[in-house]
């Protein structure tokens, strides 16, 4: 009995309208695409992007050259140079990130004792020459000058769970 | 002479009629492909190039002529070169016979049946030497399997169409499409089911779609008999493959479905209200459906297997054509009606 049930589906071609009947509904179904450079599928306020030296609101740089993010950061990817100001404060003079040695991990962000260097959530930038792939300080702090507002909002999202 | 050259003329003429459109639907297909099984797939398909990507398949052909065409060292390269264009004759040629309405068809020959089953034949020649001049192991190997695959799927598409032979008692494209005068139900698969169930599937193996693609293979063989062409060598095959489509979806609709002719015929009121209608577009319509089917199923089932794929042909698509033409000899015989009377 079973077999001829078998052979019956097998001549009406039965498992195979089946098949037919699901990919024919899903013609007709919502589709997923996220239509990219248009649309984008939101952030996290942690997510770890592209990187930025912020500043007071007073415009004194943040950074006092501790150099824990140097010594924290797992693929060397900082190099940090420091020396007295004329007001005698203690400032960077070199602050270079390589964003190929860079592996996004957020240790930096996250030793930073005055919440210097953080990590943005732009994921999108691209570089054309060789040697661009080196964030010197007064990039990163321009990255941090432009983006300040998204960076502080993010921070304070964040701030409850850290 | 003079008549000889306007009639030569005439022709070339009527050739470029049937062809252009049909290149045109031809590119439109390759779109046509990629926008339903990415509907399928709950994906949108092509949708940058123009108004709903509609540019997209003009881009695909300009980024094909704009490439390089290389030929590799060992490759024989007279053969190389003949390869594709063998693959696109036969499917083009085979538009020759083909009856858009009653009265339009280029040629209208007796033996346009075996015609057509000679052009669809020809094609394998076109793989078999892309893959044996490629001088590549992967194309000789999709090259042998395809030309398996084909040769035994012709048996069964043969067997089918003697079906059809039987009960149109012609092989004349129009004398086929007349016999199945009055409406749906005189159309010939309904006598015939099996057979147009056997076609139609013969058919997708002939044109090596899925899941039947035993020619192409990404994990084994690559692209199969074309993985050594690049540029127009490769476009021209890509142009092959979707005019048998193409041409396969028409077959089926001229031996099964009628044809051009109307759907609606004889019934009292629906007959009217659809005369208007001229026997091209039913045509189209039928084609269109066919069309939409070789979509459907590349979007729905995994490939065969390689033994798969014979046993279906020989052992069962085979025995079921034999079973059914001596079905139709009786049903003939005895006058069956409303088909046979």
């Amino acid at each position: 009995m079973k077999k001829i049930v078998q052979i019956i589906k097998s001549f009406t071609l039965w498992e195979l309208l089946i098949g037919m009947k699901l990919t024919g509904r899903y013609l007709f179904a919502k589709k997923v695409t996220l239509q990219f450079p248009e649309e984008k599928t939101p952030y996290s306020p942690r997510f770890r992007g592209l990187h930025a030296l912020r500043r007071y609101p007073n415009g004194e740089e943040r950074c006092i050259a501790c150099k824990l993010c140097e010594a924290v950061c797992p693929a060397l990817a900082i190099t940090i140079e420091a020396e007295p100001r004329e007001d005698g404060s203690r400032r960077t003079t070199r602050y270079d990130i390589d964003l190929f040695k860079c592996i996004y991990c957020g240790f930096c962000e996250e030793s930073c004792p005055v919440d210097s260097i953080v990590e943005t959530n732009m994921s999108l930038y691209h570089f054309e020459n060789r040697g661009e792939n080196i964030m010197t300080k007064p990039m990163l702090l321009a990255i941090g000058d432009k983006y300040e507002k998204e960076i502080a909002e993010s921070k304070r999202a964040d701030a409850p769970y850290r | 002479m003079f008549d000889a050259i306007i009639a030569l003329v005439w022709i070339v003429i009527k050739i470029v009629i049937i062809l252009v459109p049909l290149l045109i639907a031809v590119a439109y297909l390759t779109y046509a492909e990629r926008k339903v099984i990415g509907y399928m797939q709950c994906r949108v398909g092509p949708n940058r190039v123009g108004i709903f990507g509609l540019g997209q398949p003009i881009a695909d052909a300009v980024k094909l002529f704009l490439k390089e065409t290389i030929d590799p060292t060992a490759a024989n390269k007279f053969l190389f070169m003949l390869a594709p264009v063998l693959s696109l004759m036969p499917a083009l040629a085979a538009w020759a016979v083909i009856p858009f309405n009653n009265s339009w068809v280029l040629a209208n020959v007796n033996a346009g049946v075996l015609y057509l089953l000679a052009m669809t034949s020809i094609g394998v020649y076109g793989i078999l030497i892309a893959g044996w001049a490629s001088n590549s192991k992967y194309a000789f190997l999709g090259a042998l399997r395809s030309a398996a695959q084909v040769v035994s799927y012709e048996i069964a598409m043969g067997f089918a169409l003697v079906g059809v032979l039987m009960a149109a008692g012609s092989a004349n494209l129009q004398t086929i499409i007349h016999s199945q005068q009055g409406g749906i139900w005189h159309w010939f698969f309904i006598p015939l089911f099996p057979l147009f169930l056997v076609y139609w599937i013969s058919g997708v193996a002939e044109t090596n779609r899925l899941p039947f693609d035993m020619a192409e293979g990404e994990s084994e063989i690559v692209a199969g008999f074309h993985v050594e062409y690049s540029g127009m060598g490769f476009a021209v095959f890509f142009l092959a493959e979707y005019a048998n489509m193409i041409l396969i979806s028409a077959l089926v609709s001229i031996f099964f479905l009628g044809g051009w002719l109307s759907p609606f015929d004889g019934i009292p009121y629906l007959s009217n209200l659809f005369a208007w209608v001229p026997g091209i577009i039913w045509f189209i319509a039928k084609t269109f459906i066919f069309l939409l089917l070789f979509l459907w199923l590349r979007a729905t089932f995994p490939r065969y297997r390689y033994d798969q794929i014979m046993r279906l042909g020989w052992k069962v698509l085979i025995p079921v054509t034999i079973v059914w033409i001596f079905v139709v000899g009786f049903a003939i015989e005895f006058h069956l009606s409303p088909w046979f009377n």
